[in-house]
């Protein structure tokens, strides 16, 4: 099955980018494909490769670089809600790109299921 | 031409937009629209719920000067103009607020909440804020 994947909260502050990680290498370690992950809202956080956490816990922006670029799944910011929030390409984490909304609705024609994380 | 133009057969989905809450406070309701105005030019068959806390974004004369943020709630009546013609308002949520769809700065369809969840079913992709 191919599953696309929204994230609308921010790294830490809520579980949803988590739950959305565990979710997504569930979904590749059954053999189902991701056509895309879009990160919206306050998700867009999840992108800033400034984050910097303390070393004995997890880096999710690290991991859904990580994750991404190693299973060549699409990582998209979405450009308004990134732009408010100072998200640019100079702070962009590897495997991350910066595109419209277009690119959501896209997301939940192409694929069997649009999943939702947020709070 | 983007990659999604040329995918052959139209595709039709249903897209459901369910809004929950205040239209002020979080940034939900604003970016919520902004989601459903890009999406009424992809050609789908798209719906937006309004429930809960979420039928205030709709209140007539809203001021925001107080708070000094944007009032939005005259974007709502581009929904027409974009096409979109299914907003479904949760007939509970409005009286537990003491507003009837005249309150409300577009039409609407007041609908209950059982009455919902069977749209709601119906739905391909329901992306809810």
């Amino acid at each position: 099955m191919k599953f696309g994947i929204l994230i609308n909260e921010g790294p830490f502050t809520h579980q949803a980018s988590d739950s959305a990680y565990r979710f997504a290498e569930a979904v590749l370690a059954r053999g189902h494909e991701i056509y895309r992950v879009f990160f919206y809202n306050d998700g867009v956080y999840n992108s800033n490769k400034l984050s910097e956490p303390q070393t004995d816990d997890r880096n999710l922006v690290a991991l859904w670089s990580k994750l991404g670029t190693e299973n060549g799944i699409d990582l998209v910011v979405c450009i308004a809600a990134a732009l408010r929030r100072g998200i640019k390409d100079e702070v962009l984490e590897e495997g991350f790109r910066i595109s419209g909304l277009g690119q959501l609705v896209e997301a939940g024609i192409q694929a069997d299921r649009l999943v939702v994380f947020g709070d | 031409m983007e990659e999604w133009e040329e995918s052959g057969p139209e595709v039709v989905k249903r897209f459901m937009y369910v809004n929950r809450r205040a239209p002020y406070g979080t940034i939900y309701a604003l970016e919520c629209l902004e989601v459903v105005l890009v999406a009424a030019a992809f050609d789908q068959d798209v719906s937006v719920v309004f429930m809960d806390d979420g039928v205030c974004q709709l209140k007539k004369n809203q001021d925001t000067t107080g708070i000094g943020m944007k009032n939005f709630s005259k974007t709502y009546g581009a929904l027409d103009d974009y096409d979109v013609e299914k907003i479904y308002v949760e007939k509970e949520a409005l009286d537990a607020r003491g507003l009837t769809a005249e309150d409300l700065v577009i039409p609407v369809e007041v609908i209950a909440a059982v009455d919902l969840r069977e749209i709601m079913a119906q739905q391909d992709v329901v992306i809810s804020s």
